[in-house]
């Protein structure tokens, strides 16, 4: 009879997600991600139990697993896989894209910018309105230092999560693009969709 | 660290085999959840050079070992004698037969059966796991096949 082999091979359907249930009722889910597709391609977004902390474009950032790879170093090991737990995230990703949306109703988690500058430059990129932009200057001024420009310019460039927080309603002051952490097309894509550009 | 869900998607059917083995369809689903919540509350503590499947393998024995008594402990209640049967449980397999002989053995060699051939441990992972020396993990994996043999061999 040698050899033994295991029993049959896999669990449940079912049985992860409800795993997933208990260890966010346990306080031991630390982070919960999932990708999400989106005209602009494939992002993932991950929540802690204080908001949506990362909005990633997958591409520039080395696929879905090196994002997961990231968040383990950046926030916590404790990171799964939760879809049902971000589809709040997708069905308003969805209507922006739609056009049916213009602000976000999200709880958000900063916890990954480092600098309490950098956390004024973002919370004054998620003021601007649909539609309008601001200039790099702008936003340096409400975020309180109107000389900080090239700190307000590098805080906006590791905004971790883009469109939420709008930071490509951010430009130059002559009206050019600037940077974009999703790459300069995917900034004019987004402008597109609020009005600004053609 | 590795990401949780990485540990999950690599060891998520050997630790389902395990619980399957040590506790029995009935009880499998409970055990293969507690041994995930216990890793998962573990997980950041666990040294960079562990060996993440012995010691899933490990968790996972024991939790079943656990929710396996617990429920036998566990008395059903009942009012009323029901007026019949409940329904038959779908017929076991061939398998399922195998691995409830297995939970029939002596405790020491149910632990090294399970651990080396649900878990598909090395025997000195499984003496690891059991605290016990190499050789005795041995003997204990060679005795259980051999009680094996006697129980399941056809007359």
């Amino acid at each position: 009879m040698t050899p033994l082999t295991p029993p049959s091979s896999a669990p449940p359907p079912g049985l992860v997600e409800r795993l997933i249930d208990r260890a966010a009722d346990a306080g031991l889910l630390d982070v919960a991600y999932a990708p999400v597709d989106t005209p602009l391609g494939t992002l993932v977004a991950a929540r802690t139990p204080r908001g949506l902390a990362v909005l990633s474009y997958a591409d520039v950032n080395g696929g879905v697993d090196a994002v997961a790879e990231q968040l383990a170093a950046r926030l916590s090991p404790r990171v799964l896989e939760a879809p049902a737990r971000l589809d709040d995230v997708r069905r308003e990703l969805d209507e922006y894209f739609a056009g049916r949306r213009t602000r976000f109703d999200l709880p958000l988690d900063l916890g990954l910018v480092r600098t309490d500058f950098g956390r004024r430059v973002l919370r004054a990129a998620a003021a601007i309105p649909f539609g309008e932009t601001r200039t790099y200057r702008d936003v340096a001024a409400n975020a309180g230092n109107e000389r900080a420009i090239r700190a307000a310019g590098s805080a906006l460039g590791r905004n971790p999560i883009p469109i939420v927080v709008p930071c490509h309603r951010v430009l130059r002051a002559g009206g050019g693009l600037g940077g974009y952490t999703g790459g300069l097309e995917r900034k004019a894509a987004l402008l597109s969709i609020e009005g600004v550009l053609p | 660290m590795i990401p949780f869900q990485q540990v999950l998607d690599r060891h998520r059917d050997t630790v389902w085999r395990v619980c399957v083995a040590t506790a029995g369809r009935e009880d499998a689903e409970d055990a293969f959840q507690e041994a995930w919540l216990s890793a998962l509350r573990a997980y950041p503590r666990l040294p960079e050079d562990a060996n993440v499947e012995a010691w899933l393998v490990t968790i996972a024995h024991r939790k079943a070992i656990d929710v396996h008594r617990a429920r036998a402990r566990r008395p059903v209640p009942s009012d009323t004698l029901p007026e019949r049967a409940a329904a038959p449980a779908p017929a076991p397999s061939e398998e399922d037969e195998l691995w409830d002989a297995v939970r029939a053995l002596p405790p020491g060699q149910r632990a090294a059966i399970t651990l080396r051939y649900a878990g598909d441990l090395r025997p000195i992972e499984v003496a690891q796991a059991l605290g016990i020396s190499a050789e005795a993990a041995r003997r204990r994996i060679a005795d259980g096949l051999q009680s094996l043999r006697q129980e399941v061999q056809p007359a």
